[in-house]
């Protein structure tokens, strides 16, 4: 007997009894569904970390200070002022994979405008700073060179101070006073969101490194060039524990330590803490994928259910097939392919649902979603096995009759 | 060998009216199945003279049939010895509980003897896998069954086909053979109706086709007439008769007297065991009676 007959036969057979064939395939329908739709919903989720990382830079690499010792009680990283704008540009220039290395200073103080004001983050910073950290100017202009050089009383705003400070009057072209210090809005920044940390990213507000030294910091003129922080981005694809080794060398030489003594400053790999996370949204997927298989799991009990009352029910027909010559064997295909077509057509069905579903999701509760054809291939090749993990015993079943048993049978 | 011809010639006299009716009927079979009919003419004449020197399509020796149950045995058949040329038309017959379903199960490949040997056509069936048995079925047997065993829901022409169908026959030629044998028992225009849209009569005309598909050397009937009235009854007995004289052996299991009338020998069962077996010399035709019948209700 050939597949196709097979299948015609099944079909035919699943036809008699509409409802109940129905019913047995919403078992599978709503399995497949439901690991579409859980895996959908968990790589989004995913998407999003993974996203979140890109906004930070994953081959980022910060660059702190050494901590000091004073009076045997350790301070801390940062806390020392070893790091200095020349150190980044030498990084910059000495190391091939280095993309950008931006120095930056570091402040927290009161920003002002009319009768309003706001607590914030200021960072002194080069051109380079937007490329390492992956700042976008949303409105208005960025930093002139002239400005960077010249300690121009300019600021860029991040959204979160522009919002705080004007509401949703335009901020371009304003003046705020940082730390009493008067200074032209010139722009705004584009959104980040949170950090990985929780962390308002958009409280902030960027200024060119000489203003934050010069103006507002107030220059210690022993420790002209320091800063607070070297952000260093490393190129697509480069080894980042290569590069860091680099720079750790390039560092110790230019700071003349002894090979004995410790590091004067701290490097920082953002990576492995995100790497982390993603890590974790990675399980929290699979938790849920594992969670909608086990519906998966009782559909398919359902479908033996079902073709276990359905030899039962067609013992006759089993027995006229014999008498007629079919060997158990052709029994048992008949009833596998009556098993596998009800569960590849309610696999099917869920595959339309669960992909519909997370669609559904995406617009109503403006989760992200993400579809993933394998996510999808496998459900629905996971309810072919079912059918015939679960139709087995059944079809072996039903092809183990005795003729004349069957045919006799009441 | 003159004994032979004269025998032969006899039988085409008597018999030359209905072998040309035949012959139109069932101008559609194979080969083989004329090789059958002129052989079968041959032994019908034979079996009803000189059954001795037939070549016995059926054998059984000392075929037993045990039932076990928990505490005790029920011993459904007791060393049946018994032989079934071909083309004879045998009723088995006997009360309930005889045997005779048992033996006709048995003949069937139906069921596996727990004693004695049965050979069909030169096979041991006795000894045979279940894969064999199914084979047997399948190409050497045809069934008819008193409730007729038509698939529901299914068109009589896929119910003719389903022996085909596990003959691996393609289905081109399923179609064309079962068309054929439909057209035989006089159903051809009803190819495409539910056997829940045919009369008792044309669905065991319907099984009866089916029963013929594969070109069978054996028809087992099973009470092939309990479910149905006189009328139709010798309607279907005809078939069989009509059958019987194209060289196909039947055999028929029925406790109805007027039904194994139709038959050329009849062998009785009863506790098991084969109490007569007799030749009927001349058997009731079933197509003359099916005409009085009409003239009657003219």
């Amino acid at each position: 007997m050939t597949w196709l007959a097979s299948i015609r036969i099944a079909l035919r057979a699943l036809r008699v009894n509409k409802l109940r064939s129905i019913l047995t395939m919403l078992g599978i329908i709503i399995g497949v569904a439901a690991v579409i739709t859980m895996i959908a919903v968990g790589a989004g989720a995913q998407a999003k970390v993974e996203d979140q990382i890109k906004s930070l830079g994953s081959n980022l690499i910060i660059l702190l200070p050494g901590s000091v010792t004073s009076g045997g009680a350790r301070m801390g990283a940062g806390s020392r002022s070893s790091l200095t704008e020349d150190d980044a540009y030498a990084i910059q220039r000495e190391i091939a994979d280095v993309q950008a290395a931006a120095p930056a200073l570091r402040g927290i103080g009161q920003v002002v405008t009319g009768n309003n004001n706001w607590s914030t983050v200021f960072f002194g910073i080069t051109p380079e700073y937007f490329e390492a950290r992956n700042w976008v100017v949303a409105s208005g202009k960025g930093f002139e060179p002239t400005d960077i050089a010249g300690s121009g009383k300019v600021v860029l705003l991040g959204e979160t101070v522009a919002r705080n400070l004007f509401g949703d009057s335009d901020p371009i072209g304003q003046v705020v006073r940082v730390l009493k210090v008067p200074m032209q809005v010139i722009g705004t920044l584009e959104r980040k969101g949170q950090s990985l940390m929780g962390q308002d990213q958009d409280d902030v507000i960027l200024m060119p490194i000489s203003t934050a030294r010069n103006r507002v910091l107030g220059g210690n003129t022993a420790k002209q060039r320091s800063v607070r922080s070297i952000s260093i981005k490393i190129r697509e694809g480069a080894n980042m524990a290569e590069s860091e080794n680099e720079m750790r060398r390039l560092l110790r030489q230019r700071h003349h330590l002894q090979s004995g003594q410790e590091d004067d400053f701290t490097l920082r790999n953002l990576s492995e803490v995100l790497g982390a996370r993603e890590e974790s949204s990675r399980v929290m997927t699979l938790l849920l994928a594992a969670v909608a298989s086990v519906s998966l799991l009782v559909g398919g009990i359902g479908i033996m259910n079902i073709m276990l009352v359905s030899v039962t029910e067609r013992t006759r027909e089993i027995g006229l097939r014999m008498a007629v010559g079919a060997r158990g064997r052709d029994i048992l295909s008949q009833f596998l392919v009556e098993a596998v077509t009800l569960a590849l057509i309610g696999g099917l069905c869920g595959v339309v649902l669960g992909v519909g579903g997370s669609y559904a999701i995406g617009h109503f509760a403006g989760w992200r979603i993400k579809i993933n054809i394998e996510a999808v291939t496998l459900a629905a090749g996971f309810a072919a096995v079912i059918g015939v993990f679960f139709g087995f015993y059944p079809a072996r079943k039903a092809s183990r009759l005795l003729p004349i048993d069957a045919l006799r049978y009441e | 060998m003159i004994r032979w011809l004269k025998l032969i010639l006899k039988s085409s006299l008597s018999n030359s009216l209905r072998a040309v009716a035949d012959e139109s009927i069932f101008e559609t079979r194979s080969k083989q199945f004329a090789r059958n009919y002129w052989i079968g003419s041959c032994l019908i004449t034979q079996s009803l003279n000189h059954s001795d020197m037939a070549d016995p399509l059926i054998v059984t020796r000392g075929l037993t049939k045990v039932y076990r149950m928990e505490s005790y045995t029920v011993a459904a058949l007791r060393e049946v010895s018994l032989e079934i040329a071909a083309g004879e038309f045998v009723a088995v017959m006997g009360p309930s509980g005889s045997g005779k379903s048992t033996f006709m199960n048995l003949l069937g490949c139906l069921d596996t003897p727990t004693g004695g040997d049965y050979y069909l056509a030169g096979d041991k069936a006795s000894e045979l896998s279940g894969d064999a048995l199914a084979a047997i079925r399948n190409h050497r047997i045809g069934f008819v069954f008193q409730n007729f065993n038509l698939l529901p829901r299914t068109s009589a022409l896929e119910n003719v086909e389903l022996p085909l169908l596990y003959a691996h026959v393609s289905a081109q030629e399923r179609r064309s053979r079962a068309l054929a044998r439909l057209a035989d028992v006089g159903l051809a225009e009803r190819a495409d109706h539910h056997p829940a849209q045919l009369s008792g009569g044309q669905q065991q005309r319907v099984a009866i086709a089916r029963a013929l598909v594969n070109d069978p050397v054996l028809i087992l009937a099973d009470e092939p007439t309990g479910a149905l009235d006189s009328r139709t009854s010798f309607e279907v007995m005809g078939l069989l008769q009509q059958l019987n004289r194209g060289g196909m052996t039947v055999v028929l299991v029925t406790h109805e007297r007027d039904i194994a009338a139709f038959a050329s020998r009849a062998v009785s069962f009863r506790d098991g065991r084969v109490v007569s077996d007799e030749r009927i010399a001349q058997p009731a035709d079933a197509q003359a009676m099916l005409g009085a019948l009409e003239v009657a209700a003219a």
